[in-house]
């Protein structure tokens, strides 16, 4: 060796633990994904397209995409505000906003998802008033929309709110004392310099919301070919013992995680390159 | 633009100092220092002129015309701040020309204007070949002009600088100081600047107002500032200073460690203090008070630290006048001091 390391440990000690790193990997990681795939092209690709197709697939996936469609955006206007809001203010209770902000990761999902049933049910607080409505909220779209927008708030608004403060709110304040009016300012400044945080953002809390499982299965009702998403329908085929339709939805999910995990890769690249780590 | 304060009040928050009862007037083309210690205010007034902060009490007027209810983008002033603030992901030139492309149509100059307008700037300021380039490519003076072009391209009637040498090295700021002094004129422009420095102050402003906790002490040009301070705080705070403790009686002050200093004051009887600057303490050969500690050089003068009872006292002596050994004692000529009232009344 040219150089010395500055620990001391023997080369043995380190080949030794980043074996055990990567078997680790290998097998809790790699494994899983390689099996799902495995196991949705066992019976070739003509199958895969088969159940890919299947009225039932094709529903849970276009479900899927509509409520990731409804409550991302939604996710991304209100997490932008309310990383606005807590970046540039200080107010009575911001501490517990910031906290409240955080409640949904901290919450077990099903919890997530019995509260709609138990506000929107229709043995709930406001049950028997839609039901005169004729509102369906719970076991339909909207319930899932309602479930997944509560699981998901979190991504957007932390990725932002330390890059709210500091540095761009001292350029807002540049651009004001210029004569750019709030939204000059926000479009101008604050988007710009906040615009790969929120893309970030926005990936962590679209991956999500496809592949939430918890909150949704609990506000679904299961009726097929109605309100199963992708990973509701997972678990349906896997039950009937569809082996190779649950592999082919789940294969599908799976490659929406790693195209994610590419995406966000490629981001933090990004991110690091171009403002020398200063976000 | 003629700017007037009139008893400005802002309550203490945790963050930024308090104000009392600031009132200043600021003279079209004037070029004002706001100098004070950290905490004294002078940032947050500087903001309040702005428009970023607020004052609880108290009015603003430019030109006559209150800024009761004019907000910070209309104010048509510059501002240059601290840490230049420049937007990072825009070029030097986009930097500059920020301030025109987000005027209202019917009152945005054509795109070739704003061009030549940024063009004119940039070589102006002595940066005109960094306009390609982004704010992480330039060093910290050069961020500093590209914070002074921006400022000035929507032609302000107020400029408006907190500590605008603060983040940079000793040979930028003083050549930097100069400069500023002259683009000031040339332009003919109105400038408050914020220092803690009272060297910059002193060299650069037509006037200096100076701040402590929050109140004006003495707002004058230069040279009276130094020659006639207002206020103990002033003269402490404007060159190195010592402080002795003294008695006034019968309008003299006379100062228990120095038994041979008797100076003649209108100070009210009672306790009292003797401020005296380094340089004008004078050393007496032979026997006294003082003891020589250490002699030191300080440029083409001499330092010469005494031990006096308990306390410690820097002198400055001209070149070619009389130094005394260390471990030699000696007395002091303290007929240039001044005495201040310990209790106010």
């Amino acid at each position: 060796m040219s150089h010395r390391a500055v620990t001391t440990e023997r080369r043995s000690t380190k080949a030794v633990l980043i074996l055990l790193t990567l078997v680790l990997m290998a097998v809790l990681l790699l494994m899983p994904l390689v099996v799902v795939f495995a196991e949705a092209f066992r019976r070739g690709l003509p199958a895969v397209l088969d159940a890919i197709v299947q009225p039932e697939a094709v529903s849970a996936i276009l479900l899927s995409l509509l409520v990731a469609a409804i409550s991302v955006p939604l996710n991304t206007v209100c997490g932008l505000a309310a990383a606005w809001c807590i970046g540039h203010f200080r107010f009575p209770g911001r501490g517990l906003l910031i906290t409240l902000v955080e409640l949904p990761f901290s919450v077990s999902p099903v919890i997530s998802g019995l509260v709609w049933v138990l506000l929107f049910g229709a043995n709930g607080w406001l049950g028997p008033v839609l039901d005169r409505a004729g509102l369906r909220i719970v076991f339909a779209m909207p319930g899932l929309v309602l479930a997944t927008l509560f699981v998901t708030f979190p991504f957007v608004a932390r990725t932002l709110i330390p890059l709210m403060q500091n540095q761009t709110a001292i350029e807002e304040e540049a651009a004001i004392t210029l004569g750019a009016s709030g939204w000059q300012t926000f479009w101008r400044v604050t988007l710009p310099n906040i615009r790969w945080g929120l893309l970030y953002g926005v990936l962590l809390c679209n991956a999500r919301a496809m592949g939430e499982f918890g909150a949704v299965a609990v506000v679904s009702g299961h009726i097929r070919g109605q309100t199963m998403t992708m990973p509701l329908q997972v678990e349906a085929l896997f039950n009937d013992y569809d082996w190779v339709g649950a592999f082919t939805i789940a294969a599908l999910l799976s490659l929406l995680a790693v195209l994610t995990l590419g995406a966000k890769a490629a981001l933090e690249w990004r991110i690091g390159t171009a403002s020398g780590g200063l976000l | 633009m003629k700017v007037e304060l009139r008893d400005i009040r802002k309550s203490f928050s945790p963050e930024r100092a308090a104000l009392e009862g600031v009132n200043l007037t600021i003279q079209d083309g004037e070029f004002l220092a706001l100098l004070g210690p950290s905490g004294s205010g002078k940032t947050t007034l500087l903001r309040i002129l702005a428009g970023l902060d607020f004052a609880e009490a108290g009015s603003i007027l430019f030109d006559g015309r209150s800024m009761e209810s004019v907000p910070a983008r209309e104010r048509g002033i510059g501002f240059v701040f601290q840490h230049y603030a420049l937007f990072r992901h825009l070029t030097v030139a986009r930097n500059v020309a920020f301030g025109l492309e987000i005027r209202p149509r019917k009152r945005r100059p054509a795109h070739a204007e704003i061009r030549a307008r940024v063009e004119r700037l940039l070589d102006l300021l002595g940066i005109g070949e960094l306009g390609g380039r982004y704010p992480a490519q330039l060093s910290g003076g050069q961020r500093q002009r590209v914070a002074l072009a921006r400022a000035l391209a929507t032609e302000p009637g107020l400029m408006l600088l907190d500590e605008p040498f603060g983040a940079l090295d000793a040979q930028v700021r003083r050549n930097l100081r100069v400069w500023l002094r002259e683009l000031h004129v040339r332009m003919g422009l109105t400038s408050v600047f914020v220092t803690h420095d009272q060297d910059e102050a002193i060299e650069m402003a037509d006037r200096v107002a100076v701040l402590s906790a929050g109140r004006l002490q003495q707002v004058d040009r230069p040279e009276r500032l130094y020659a006639n301070p207002a206020t103990p705080f002033v003269h402490a705070f404007l060159g190195e200073t010592s402080r002795l403790p003294s008695i006034v009686q019968d309008g003299v002050a006379r100062i228990d460690l120095v038994p041979s200093a008797a100076i003649p004051t209108n100070c009210r009887p009672g306790r009292a203090f003797a401020l005296v600057r380094s340089h004008e303490i004078g050393l007496l050969p032979g026997p006294g008070p003082a003891r020589v500690a250490s002699v030191h050089a300080a440029g083409p003068l001499t330092r010469v630290h005494l031990r006096l009872g308990e306390l410690g006292i820097d002198v400055l002596r001209q070149p070619e006048s009389w130094v005394p050994a260390i471990g030699e004692t000696c007395d002091l000529d303290l007929s240039r001091a001044t005495i201040y009232p310990l209790d106010p009344p």
